[in-house]
C-alpha cells in the first residue's frame, strides 16, 4: 500500500512539476526535505535514548508487567491477541497516556518500542498484526486532550478565547478514535 | 476542568518519570546502569526510522512543493462541499493526513485570514486538533520493525479521518453556529 501511495505522490508531483514548469521544486524538496528528516530523527534521538533508558528501568523493577496486568481488563477488548502481563501492553498504555498529554516526541519513542515488543508476537514478520493496526489507528486518530499548538496559535492571532475550541475538539477526537476502532476491528475479520 | 487539563499536560512527564525511578529505587534496580543500557538503543533507533523519514518527507516535498498538493484539493474540494465542509477548511482536512507542518502553516493562514473567533477558524482549530499525521505515522511505526504489509491501517485510519474532519463540522455546528 505504502509502496504505492510512495511511488504516485513522487510521480504525480514531477509530472506536475513539468507542465507548470516548476522543475526547481523538485530539486528543492530533494535537498530540503532530505535533510530536514535527517535533522527531525536526531532530534528525536535524545528524547529516544531517554525514554528507552527509563523502560529498561521499568522493566528491571517488575514495573511494567504489574502495569500491564492492572490494565488487562481495559485492553482486552482492543488487542485481544497480546498476552495478559506482556510487556508490549504496558508500553501501548504508556504511549497513550504521553499522547493525551501531548507529548509527542516521548509518545513515539515509547510507541516505537511498543511496536517491537508487538513484533515480538508477530508469525509473519513483513505482516502487521491486528494489534499493530489496531494501535496505530487509535494513535492516528488523536488522542490528545488539550491541542497545545492550536490554542497558542489561535492566541497568537488575538483570540478572544483560544481555548475555546477544547470542548469540541475532544468531542470530535472521541468520534474519530471510535470510527478508526470500529472500522479496524470490522476491515480485520474481512481479510 | 480545562486548568486541571493543563497542568496534568505539563505534569505528566515529569510524575511518569518520577514514578518509574521510584518504583526501580524501591526494588533495587542499578537505576543509572539501567537507564544507559537502555538508552544505548535511542540511537539504534533513531538512525533505523532515518531512512524511512527521508522517503516520507521527499515524497511529501514533491507532492507539495510541485502544487500537486493544491490540485488535489481543487479536484476533491467539490466533494467536501457536498457534505457540507465548508471550502475554507477543505486544503486542511487533506493536508492534515499528509503533512503535520504543512497543516499547522494551513490552520495558520486560516486564522490570520478569517480571525480566530470566526467559524471556519474554530472548524479549523478544531479539525486541527481531532486529527495526527498519517503517512508518516504509518511509515515510521511500521518502518521500525520491518512491516511490509500494513494490512487494513490505512483505510482505517482515513476512515477515522473523514469522521474527524466531519464530526469537528458538526460540532462547530451545533455550539458556535
Amino acid at each position: 500500500m505504502i509502496n504505492y501511495v510512495w511511488f504516485f505522490m513522487i510521480a504525480i508531483g514531477i509530472i506536475v512539476a513539468i507542465i507548470t514548469g516548476n522543475i526547481d521544486s523538485i530539486n528543492m524538496a530533494i535537498v530540503e526535505d532530505a535533510s530536514e528528516a535527517v535533522m527531525f530523527a536526531i532530534g528525536l534521538t535524545g528524547i529516544m535514548a531517554v525514554w528507552l533508558g527509563l523502560m529498561n528501568i521499568a522493566e528491571k523493577s517488575g514495573l511494567i508487567r504489574s502495569f500491564s496486568k492492572l490494565l488487562t481488563p481495559v485492553t482486552k477488548l482492543l488487542f485481544p491477541d497480546i498476552p495478559k502481563g506482556h510487556p508490549a501492553m504496558s508500553a501501548i498504555v504508556m504511549n497513550m497516556v504521553a499522547n493525551m498529554f501531548g507529548a509527542g516526541n516521548s509518545a513515539t519513542a515509547i510507541g516505537l518500542k511498543a511496536m517491537e515488543e508487538m513484533n515480538t508476537l508477530n508469525n509473519n514478520k513483513r505482516r502487521a498484526t491486528n494489534a499493530m493496526c489496531m494501535f496505530l489507528v487509535i494513535n492516528m486518530s488523536s488522542i490528545q486532550l488539550i491541542p497545545l499548538t492550536v490554542i497558542k496559535i489561535r492566541a497568537d492571532a488575538g483570540s478572544l478565547a483560544p481555548t475555546e475550541i477544547i470542548g469540541t475538539t475532544l468531542i470530535a477526537t472521541t468520534i474519530s478514535t471510535v470510527v478508526g476502532i470500529l472500522s479496524a476491528k470490522i476491515l480485520e475479520k474481512k481479510e | 476542568m480545562i486548568g486541571i487539563l493543563k497542568i496534568l499536560s505539563i505534569a505528566i512527564i515529569p510524575a511518569m518519570m518520577s514514578i518509574i525511578l521510584l518504583h526501580g529505587y524501591i526494588n533495587k534496580v542499578n537505576l543509572y546502569d539501567a537507564f544507559v543500557e537502555g538508552a544505548k538503543e535511542g540511537f539504534q533507533s533513531a538512525l533505523r526510522i532515518m531512512p524511512y523519514l527521508i522517503a516520507i518527507f521527499i515524497a511529501i516535498g514533491i507532492f507539495k512543493r510541485s502544487g500537486a498538493l493544491n490540485i488535489l484539493v481543487n479536484i476533491i474540494s467539490p466533494i467536501a462541499k457536498l457534505v457540507g465542509v465548508p471550502k475554507e477548511v477543505i486544503p486542511l482536512a487533506i493536508m492534515r493526513p499528509i503533512s503535520g507542518s504543512g497543516a499547522l502553516g494551513v490552520v495558520n493562514e486560516i486564522i490570520t485570514e478569517y480571525g480566530p473567533d470566526s467559524f471556519v477558524g474554530r472548524v479549523a482549530s478544531t479539525m486541527m486538533g481531532s486529527s495526527e499525521t498519517i503517512f508518516y505515522t504509518m511509515a515510521v511505526y511500521f518502518g521500525v520493525v520491518g512491516i511490509k504489509d500494513s494490512r487494513h491501517t490505512l483505510p482505517a485510519a482515513l476512515l477515522s479521518h473523514v469522521a474527524s474532519i466531519i464530526a469537528s463540522v458538526f460540532i462547530c455546528n451545533i455550539v458556535f453556529g
